[in-house]
């Protein structure tokens, strides 16, 4: 019984741990106050959320992040779903050597990714700009891509090409009508994953960027040189946006 | 690879190479060793390029080895990027145990829903967050003072504040490894040890901890690799006392103007993480297969 109470006592613990951070965050958006905080209180408001819509520094940021998760997703689905049916075909060996170098971004810490990329692009004369950040990301990215399809590919029955063949269809076609409509819904889950990533993305872009701002970038640089309530306004906006998807997410996952 | 082109055709299976190979030769292979080049050659003034000066050593290597600020942040940045993982690792087994369990399906739903929304918010957002909870006239502080535990406000930022922030921004990372592989371990082997008079530290250090090795091992080398790596959460929750080692590497690039240096220690970086990852697997015996998940 004393055992059970303190678990329990740990696992509100554990949720005003995961959450406080979130509400503080979200409620200083409506206090007056100049520098985000709840306490004290000064007054409810909602300028902070006009001051962000009316920030054009912010739309600029915005929509440079939503141009380099665009680009992001149309290079890194073709590479993963590339890199998980080349890898899937190979001999055991190879097979496993291949694999640990397709996956090693993901235990390259990110801030490498970004430096090696900078580095190798600088002898062809490339400097950090829009271009960089989508290569630099797509590195990493087309990893989560390619282990997303492999895992789909295991549920695979191959027959279903024999017989597509048989009956006279294409390999173009096979792949076409066949293996990528099966794949589908592993690729919309990567693509949706690939968008979250590639907005979410700072350590790496940091160091590719150049003079682009995407908003990560917009974010921390407002915290180092003059944060105001306006910056929570919009994380409020992002969070509620990234929560609505997640709902919506889960909703169509349990329809089908 | 023959099978690859007897499978889609010569066009298809052609371009499906090619993209591999773009992936894997120039966006992995070519800027790592790029890297490593010039991490080996001196900061040289362009006339200078080719000349007899252009030659490799370990001397940017060495200056970090005998730099004796850069080192302490280097060495610092291992332990505290330990600890993260560590104190990861603690806060979670409960959790994950009881979730992985005890939760009826109902809660077990719930409560994943509730951790995967923080994941939901990006990692700047996430230590934004704290910066506000930590700041020196912030909520924390005020609570604090008014429940009488302290007197006056305490200066978080620094290497609490990077903690309490690594900690939080990688919990997930950490749990899901865990719940994944304690989700796998049968209640009655759970009920048997009981039965047979373990006492439940027992239990947990004999059966569930063993059963729990790969997922354990998975979560704290991927807590401690982004740990080692992040740049937002000391540049954001640290002060000038609480410099981390990707801060210097920055540094190197975008305010000493020494790309050289920087690759350096960029490269000390990757072989660090590179060492851990494949060491704690090699210990625990896990695939490299079964990380990746």
């Amino acid at each position: 019984m004393i055992q059970r109470a303190f678990f329990i006592f740990y696992l509100a613990c554990f949720a005003v741990f995961m959450f406080a951070p979130l509400l503080v965050m979200g409620a200083a958006a409506f206090n007056t106050s100049r520098f985000p905080t709840v306490i004290p209180w000064q007054g409810t408001t909602l300028d902070w959320f006009r001051a962000m819509w009316a920030d054009a520094a912010m739309w600029h940021a915005l929509w440079t992040s939503a141009i380099i998760a665009v680009a992001v997703v149309v290079v890194a689905l073709p590479i993963g779903t590339a890199a998980a049916l080349v890898l899937t075909s190979l001999h055991a060996r190879a097979r496993s050597f291949a694999y640990a170098v397709m996956v090693s971004p993901l235990l390259t810490p990110g801030v490498v990714i970004g430096i090696a990329t900078l580095i190798l692009w600088r002898q062809v004369g490339v400097g950090g700009g829009l271009a960089l950040i989508v290569v630099a990301q797509v590195s990493f990215i087309s990893c989560y891509v390619m282990l997303m399809v492999i895992a789909r590919l295991q549920r695979f029955d191959r027959t279903q090409e024999e017989a597509a063949l048989g009956l006279g269809a294409s390999r173009g076609m096979v792949f076409r009508r066949v293996l990528l409509p099966f794949l589908r819904p592993a690729l919309v889950a990567a693509g949706g994953l690939a968008v979250l990533q590639s907005i979410e993305n700072y350590n790496t872009t940091l160091f590719v960027r150049g003079f682009e701002t995407p908003l990560t970038v917009f974010i921390a640089t407002k915290v180092r040189t003059g944060l105001t309530p306006a910056v929570n306004a919009l994380a409020l906006v992002m969070i509620a946006a990234a929560v609505i998807g997640a709902i919506i997410w889960e909703i169509r996952r349990r329809a089908r | 690879m023959r099978e690859l082109y007897t499978r889609f055709g010569g066009g298809l299976a052609t371009v499906f190479l090619t993209l591999v190979l773009l992936w894997v030769a120039a966006m992995i292979v070519a800027p790592n060793i790029m890297m490593l080049d010039y991490a080996l050659r001196p900061n040289l003034p362009p006339a200078e390029l080719g000349g007899p000066r252009d030659v490799r050593s370990l001397d940017n290597i060495m200056y970090l080895a005998n730099e004796a600020t850069h080192r302490a942040i280097f060495f610092k940045t291992v332990w505290a990027s330990a600890l993260v993982a560590a104190v990861t690792l603690v806060v979670c087994y409960p959790i994950a145990y009881w979730l992985a369990q005890n939760a009826t399906p109902r809660q077990l739903g719930i409560a994943l829903l509730l951790l995967i929304i923080p994941f939901f918010i990006n990692e700047v957002l996430r230590t934004l967050a704290w910066f506000i909870l930590l700041a020196f006239r912030g909520p924390l502080n005020a609570v604090l003072q008014w429940a009488g535990m302290i007197d006056r406000p305490i200066r978080w930022q620094g290497d609490g504040g990077v903690l309490a922030g690594m900690v939080y921004a990688y919990i997930l990372f950490m749990l899901l490894p865990i719940y994944n592989a304690i989700e796998s371990l049968e209640k009655a082997q759970i009920d048997a040890a009981r039965d047979l008079g373990a006492k439940p530290w027992r239990i947990h250090w004999r059966v569930v901890i063993p059963h729990a090795k790969a997922g354990i091992a998975t979560g704290c080398v991927f807590t401690f690799m982004l740990a080692a790596g992040s740049y937002v959460a000391p540049a954001l929750l640290g002060s000038p006392g609480s410099r981390w080692f990707t801060e210097v590497i920055y540094n190197w690039f975008f305010e000493g103007g020494d790309w050289n240096r920087g690759a350096a220690y960029a490269l000390v970086l990757l072989v660090l993480c590179l060492a851990v990852v494949l060491i704690t697997l090699r210990l625990f015996r896990v695939n490299l297969a079964d990380v990746a998940k």
